[in-house]
């Protein structure tokens, strides 16, 4: 192979606040950090899957730019999910997520072979969580 | 108050009725999903002119929770069609 392909690195998400967000991506999620650096006045902050620690890595990214908040308030008042993560079992995954406080805005729902859920980040960003039944 | 019979003349906005009677309490993202499901394949802005129509017939009611927003059925302009007609209760719901 001497061409490799293009491949997906890194994905942002626009955060309120980092320490609050690495929290909840971390201690609650279950992700875990692998990059913290200072960048200016904020950090280059980014978690991964524990199951996947040299895949993509999520960065936790301060949302100061003007038009970030207008973006992420009309997401969420339409309840559209700015991400999907993949999980082995929705249900299990919301019954986890409930007990420790996590608010949902969509219970599980199975659509054909998809199972699908919505929660709130805290940090301004609805996100959904997706399994495809076996 | 918007024309019931009117707001019921649509199937997309009868699937809307349908989607929210299985679950109540739905963002506008769960019921575009349902729809999309059901094989309806309008836009999102469509679903939410299929909406205003609903909540002007008082079918639907829209409610802001925080920074949420969830759409509730309402059935209750459903009974002038049991009181105009004198229908009464199906013996499967007694």
């Amino acid at each position: 192979m001497g061409h490799r392909a293009v491949r997906i690195g890194h994905m942002s998400i626009f955060v309120d606040d980092q320490e609050k967000a690495l929290a909840f991506y971390t201690g609650v999620l279950g992700f875990v950090k692998k990059t913290d650096f200072p960048a200016g006045e904020h950090r280059w902050l980014t978690v991964v899957s524990p199951e996947e620690p040299g895949g993509v890595e999520l960065v936790l990214e301060p949302d100061e730019h003007p038009a970030a908040a207008s973006f992420k308030q009309a997401l969420v008042a339409d309840g559209i999910p700015f991400t999907v993560f993949g999980v082995k079992d929705v249900r299990a995954e919301f019954e986890r997520l409930r007990a420790l406080g996590v608010t949902f805005t969509q219970e599980p729902l199975t659509m054909g072979p998809m199972t699908t859920a919505v929660f709130d980040d805290t940090c301004g960003n609805l996100l959904q969580i997706a399994a495809q039944e076996a | 108050m918007g024309d019931v019979y009117k707001a019921l003349a649509d199937p997309t906005r009868r699937a809307i009725l349908d989607e929210l009677r299985d679950r109540a309490g739905q963002t506008l993202f769960e019921l575009c999903t349902r729809l999309l499901g059901k094989g309806f394949t309008s836009s999102r802005q469509a679903i939410s002119q299929h909406l205003a129509v609903l909540e002007d017939a008082g079918l639907v009611v829209i409610r802001r929770e925080g920074r949420y927003i969830f759409i509730d059925l309402d059935t209750s302009p459903l009974q002038q069609i049991y009181e105009r007609w004198g229908i009464g209760p199906c013996a499967s719901d007694t």
